[in-house]
């Protein structure tokens, strides 16, 4: 899964989608997820590096990103 | 190297809850960086905002309605034009377009008034009741669309169509409908406010967006801004929106301007399906309320209106700033009721 090149992140975690003008705010971690996804890493990538990072189990780890990353291609973010 | 200082008319002053373009218009033409400018406002009631701005309008002149005719219309200009000398004149409305085209070749022969506008043909095809045929002419995809003149034909047509419908007025208005008994309010409000016919449309599910721009007459687009709404007024008025980066909606508006050899300002509104298609569901032959974010997003098109109509150097634009905004506001004016009875008795202010 890819970000769309055209969708911008700010530090704030302020995300701005310029083909629909709809704009988002993420937390830090769903910050690093677009972070990692705009480094074109795998999903598999992410999740290892989640579970390296913080402390959570991988169930949870799992659910999470994928309700993550659904949410992203719902709202158009990713190609 | 000094810069031309050109008379400039602008209708449209009603800077209310649904406002027209005209302050927008103004707005663009003191920034611009080619000219300067003398505005004069045209009002048609006493209670336009714009009339009493005065650090944004010169002087403002009561012009009559629409329908008090074309001679009328003129003798007004007549008098208007040997007092001020116009230059160029912006006409903002839909309603008043008619005439104003009607006129175009005496205001410029007898007054040396200049206007860029649509041709008749151009004014009469992009027509709501007209624009179905129109896209399937021109290639563009339209909701499906029927004129109706009665409440009696409103049954056969919600058939065809499906809920929900669009119920629109000729000129403005558009209300959606879910039944047959609510198309059928919806009709009576309508064509009691805007006469008849009332369109009755298919509904397109997605997102509304429009482009604002210009034409050039011979087929090439001199600019255009995609925007989209974010925040609308119960009147459906946009009051927040937002400038978008969108290649395929600019092709749309190339392929149209191209095909239609657009001549003049426009707003297309389009709706976006989820699919990413895009439905032409309205031609509006003059700049919108929010043409002001096309100068914010870098393109002036207004002044490149009034340069093309001067024989001026212009270059179309092809590019702008995405992500821009505008917000707009209300503000209260205190004003003298001195000034509201000149304009009221006089017809000048």
């Amino acid at each position: 899964m890819k970000v769309r090149k055209n969708v911008a992140i700010s530090d704030s975690g302020f995300l701005f989608n310029p083909s629909s003008g709809d704009s988002y705010s993420v937390n830090p971690i769903g910050q690093e997820i677009i972070q990692m996804l705009q480094e074109e890493k795998s999903e598999l990538e992410i999740l290892d590096y989640i579970l390296k990072e913080y402390m959570i189990d991988k169930n949870t780890v799992e659910k999470d990103l994928y309700d993550f990353l659904n949410m992203l291609k719902n709202y158009k973010l990713t190609e | 190297m000094s810069k031309p200082k050109y008379t400039v008319a602008v209708t449209g002053l009603n800077a209310i809850d649904s406002p027209g373009p005209g302050i927008a218009v103004i707005r663009a033409l003191r920034e611009s960086e080619s000219f300067d400018v003398r505005i004069i406002g045209l009002s048609y009631e006493s209670l336009e905002p714009g009339i009493y701005m005065h650090d944004l309008v010169d002087k403002t002149y009561q012009v009559p309605y629409p329908n008090a005719g074309q001679q009328v219309l003129f003798e007004r200009f007549d008098y208007i034009n040997s007092k001020e000398n116009i230059d160029f004149l912006f006409p903002n409305f839909d309603a008043e377009l008619f005439n104003f085209i009607s006129l175009q070749t005496r205001l410029d022969e007898e007054l040396g008034i200049k206007m860029v506008l649509p041709t008749q043909e151009q004014f009469d095809a992009r027509h709501k009741a007209n624009l179905y045929e129109y896209g399937k002419e021109h290639g563009i995809k339209v909701p499906f669309a029927k004129m109706v003149f009665s409440t009696a034909e409103i049954p056969s047509i919600a058939n065809e169509i499906g809920f929900p419908l669009v119920v629109k007025g000729k000129f403005y208005d558009a209300k959606i409908a879910y039944s047959t008994d609510e198309a059928m309010q919806h009709f009576n409000k309508i064509s009691a406010q805007w006469g008849l016919p009332v369109l009755v449309q298919e509904f397109i599910h997605g997102s509304e967006v429009n482009v604002c721009g210009i034409g050039d007459g011979n087929g090439v687009t001199l600019g255009a801004v995609p925007m989209r709404k974010l925040y609308i007024t119960d009147k459906g008025k946009a009051w927040a929106g937002i400038s978008l980066d969108d290649e395929k909606l600019l092709d749309v508006t190339q392929k149209l301007v191209k095909a239609t050899k657009w001549r003049g300002p426009f707003e297309l509104e389009f709706m976006k399906t989820n699919e990413d298609e895009y439905n032409l569901i309205e031609i509006n032959p003059r700049f919108p309320a929010w043409c002001y974010l096309t100068v914010g997003a870098g393109q002036n098109q207004v002044e490149s209106l009034v340069n093309m109509a001067m024989g001026n150097k212009m270059k179309p634009f092809t590019t702008y700033d995405v992500g821009k905004m505008f917000i707009r506001y209300s503000y209260d004016m205190v004003v003298n009721m001195k000034e509201f009875e000149q304009i009221s008795t006089i017809g000048e202010l």
